[in-house]
């Protein structure tokens, strides 16, 4: 851990006031005490993506100079890029995590999977049935999720404490109130929370902060030559051999890069020169996309995000 | 602006200034028809916030089910969930954000009509600056003095009355002339220290981001100039160090850690600490963070305290300067707004949540409610308000003593947002039932049910002495779960 006091350009040049990142690290970090204060057996969900990471590390932050008190669990739906797994392995070693990994055996077993069943069978089998499946046999009463408000609509409206009912569902039109910095906590046996401290961070803020703090990150984020194939209009990245045959002699090699990463038949690159932070940061401000666009889920019905939010899904 | 912001600068020179940038909450008080969502739409746009494919869904979907005619309906890419596009409403708060230059930026946007004091409270807790939008051709209405009362009560210093439609009346800077003075008159007595009017056309983007052509009467600055000058400071309280210990670390036998966020006041390395309740006094060892030690914290930084001393502190305790305490106490009055759709109940004992603290809490009586159309006073006393009436009804506002079942450690919530703030929460439903700002401590005499601590006599109830340190340890876990005893040995 770097012992040098407080970043001085971080500060503000007037006196007892936080950049906005401080403040922001600042809030999360007590959001985070307040689940490990409060809740009896809290996880952090990790998804391995740039915003996990962040969390991750505001964990860290959280508790230093002590040990997180409350494990990382990533949902392995089984079509994550091999380096994401690999990523996931050492970090959590490397920092002195405790790493709980659940997958959807008896589905995956069965062959379940994106080019078979379609991205919604997929999504809701090996990811959220996955998901409930896991918290309910570990009897998780809080479950903190990197999920930011700026990234989709439904997001936009949600709590930092949101409460889940025994089936994990969300009811956005009975949200509890959420006033100053002081969050609900309550809930009987078989409910539970989800815990985003990430709420208030920007993308172009998660950015800034993984390049200030030197944060890992999967390489995937970075633009490099790798074999991708045209499926539907999205450039698909082959990770195995279970691309479908009718496919394998369209792969072509670009210099690509990935701008979220999720299930490698589910997640589209972008054509891209960015293979640092500065640049990704240049091309996040000058592209014309949104960030979701390269999410398959988000489409494959209306206001999806919002219907698997209210399944249970993050 | 993030786009055209950096203009020659290199991505490194842009990423050193966006670090330094402050961040700004704020919030939108208004109706659809005051064009609050076309004003923000607009501060969107014209920031870049929104992508391409974003604008695509907005125009397709402006052309199927959009109420703004020609133009693009910015209340369709605001109002986003399912639900709320088919029925056209909005529900709760919804937050934006954006950045410019100087700052970031947080918008709650509270729809104006239904459950709007829920809805404003909600979202403007923690904002520092309000946008109150009038439409010109209407002036102050009710509704704009509602939404007034409701930013004064929850403190926010900052205020833009931002007069909307100008274009609808010519640019005239009579009408605007008498909007503002009317609009003087009532706030006055409120304590806003800050008040801004800006006229502006949100539709056409008069002195929305750009000085207005149209406006030459008009000497002040457009709105998203104000938003990015105007000095929040630190709005914080620096003066009354605050500190509610939220989690206590011990890796090992050698550190014992008390986990906060400065709620106020500033903390320095070897400052004497007093702490709460226990009365125990020490000196601050450390002040611990991932990056190494510092020499001072302030709000709203989130720190780990070391002590010289080995002195018992739990979560939902307080440390302070010893000169500097703050009130200490069961019994306080308090601004309450009911959140709940089930009525106040007033013989539920509430668990009373504020800064970590948690303990049980009863309404003693409720002093007067506030008619936030007009802001009188209604009390059973001037015959404004049926006995039948007293409890609490969703949305609304009213003075009233309550006594907690244990001590709190609180300031009025003028002087210390953070421990003057405070919510109740139903025990059976778990619903956030109200939340309320504190005014001051109440003297026993002026409560009217008082409450008892139950007593637990040890000797009576034959219990041996070695038992004492057990029984201790349940009383403290029992405080603290928001019960309190009174253990007699």
């Amino acid at each position: 851990m770097p012992s040098t006091p407080h970043k001085p350009s971080i500060i503000m040049k007037e006196e007892y006031k936080l950049s906005h990142l401080k403040e922001l690290e600042a809030e999360s970090i007590h959001i985070i005490r307040e689940v490990a204060a409060e809740f009896e057996n809290p996880v952090m969900l990790y998804s391995i993506g740039k915003d996990s990471s962040v969390m991750v590390r505001l964990a860290e932050k959280a508790f230093a100079p002590g040990k997180v008190p409350f494990p990382l669990m990533h949902i392995d739906s089984k079509w994550k890029f091999k380096e994401m797994i690999q990523f996931r392995d050492e970090y959590a070693k490397k920092y002195g995590w405790n790493l709980i990994v659940e997958s959807n055996m008896e589905a995956f077993r069965a062959g379940v999977g994106p080019f078979t069943h379609g991205s919604k069978v997929h999504t809701d089998i090996m990811k959220t049935q996955a998901l409930l499946h896991a918290l309910d046999k570990y009897k998780f009463d809080a479950a903190f999720g990197g999920a930011r408000r700026d990234e989709e609509k439904s997001r936009a409206k949600e709590r930092i404490f949101s409460f889940r009912n025994e089936f994990h569902q969300w009811d956005p039109k009975h949200q509890r109130p959420e006033l100053w910095d002081i969050y609900n906590t309550r809930i009987r046996k078989g409910e539970s929370i989800r815990v985003f401290p990430l709420s208030n961070w920007t993308e172009l803020d998660v950015w800034q902060y993984i390049r200030l703090e030197k944060i890992p990150i999967v390489p995937l984020y970075f633009a490099k030559v790798r074999p991708v194939v045209n499926i539907d209009g999205q450039l698909i990245m082959p990770d195995d051999d279970r691309l479908p045959a009718k496919y394998k002699d369209k792969i072509e090699m670009k210099k690509i890069r990935f701008r979220t990463l999720g299930c490698w038949p589910l997640t589209g690159a972008i054509e891209s020169d960015a293979d640092t932070i500065e640049k990704i940061v240049e091309e996040m401000m000058t592209t014309t996309k949104s960030e979701r666009t390269t999410r398959v889920i988000d489409f494959d019905q209306e206001a999806s995000m919002e219907q698997k939010k209210r399944e249970g899904y993050f | 602006m993030e786009g055209e912001e950096r203009g020659t600068m290199s991505i490194e020179e842009f990423l050193k200034k966006d670090e330094q940038k402050d961040l700004l909450r704020f919030l939108t008080a208004g109706s659809v028809d005051d064009g609050k969502s076309t004003l923000i739409g607009r501060l969107l746009f014209d920031s870049k916030k929104l992508y391409e494919d974003q604008l695509d869904a907005l125009e397709r979907d402006s052309k199927r089910v959009g109420n703004a005619g020609e133009h693009i309906d910015y209340a369709l890419l605001l109002d986003g969930l399912k639900a709320e596009r088919e029925q056209g409403i909005t529900i709760d708060v919804a937050y934006r954000y954006f950045s410019t230059n100087n700052r970031k930026f947080i918008i709650a946007d509270t729809p104006g009509h239904e459950q709007y004091t829920r809805n404003m409270i909600t979202g403007g807790s923690t904002a520092n600056l309000a946008v109150i939008l009038v439409d010109a051709r209407t002036g102050v209405i009710t509704q704009t003095r509602r939404h007034t009362y409701l930013v004064s009560l929850l403190g926010i210093k900052h205020v833009v009355l931002a007069v909307n439609k100008m274009d609808l009346v010519d640019f005239s800077k009579e009408v605007f002339d008498k909007i503002v003075s009317d609009y003087q008159a009532f706030i006055s007595p409120l304590g806003i220290p800050d008040l801004q009017c800006i006229p502006l056309s949100a539709l056409d983007g008069d002195n929305v981001v750009e000085k207005s052509q149209r406006t030459p009467w008009y000497d002040g600055p457009s709105l998203l100039e104000f938003l990015e000058t105007v000095k929040i400071g630190n709005d914080h309280n620096l003066k009354d160090f605050r500190y509610p210990v939220q989690y206590v670390l011990r890796p090992n036998l050698d550190f014992r850690g008390f986990c906060g966020k400065v709620a106020s006041g500033i903390v320095r390395k070897g400052d004497e600490v007093l702490a709460l309740p226990s009365g125990k006094k020490s000196h601050i060892k450390s002040i611990v963070t991932y990056e190494g030690e510092i020499d001072y914290a302030f709000p709203p930084m989130s720190v780990t305290l070391t002590l010289e001393d080995e002195i018992d502190v739990s979560r939902g305790e307080m440390l302070v300067h010893p000169d500097n305490v703050p009130s200490i106490g069961r019994n306080f009055e308090a601004m309450l707004v009911w959140m709940d759709e089930e009525v106040m109940d007033m013989e539920k004992s509430f668990f009373l949540k504020q800064t970590t603290n948690t303990s049980r809490t009863r309404i003693d009586h409720i002093e007067y409610k506030v008619d936030i159309n007009t802001m009188e006073h209604l009390s059973v006393e001037n015959g404004r308000l049926k006995k039948e009436d007293v409890p609490m009804q969703l949305n609304q506002i009213a003075r009233v003593v309550l006594t907690s079942s244990k001590e709190i450690f609180f300031d009025p919530y003028t002087q210390n947002k953070a421990t003057g703030s405070f919510i109740l929460i139903d025990p059976i439903t778990n619903n956030t039932s109200a939340v309320g700002m504190i005014i001051g401590s109440i003297d026993e005499k002026d409560v009217r049910n008082t409450m008892e601590l139950p007593v637990l006599n040890l000797p009576k109830l034959n219990i041996p002495t070695e038992h004492y340190e057990t029984v201790d340890k349940i009383v403290k876990e029992l405080n603290r779960q928001g019960i309190a005893l009174d253990v007699k040995k």
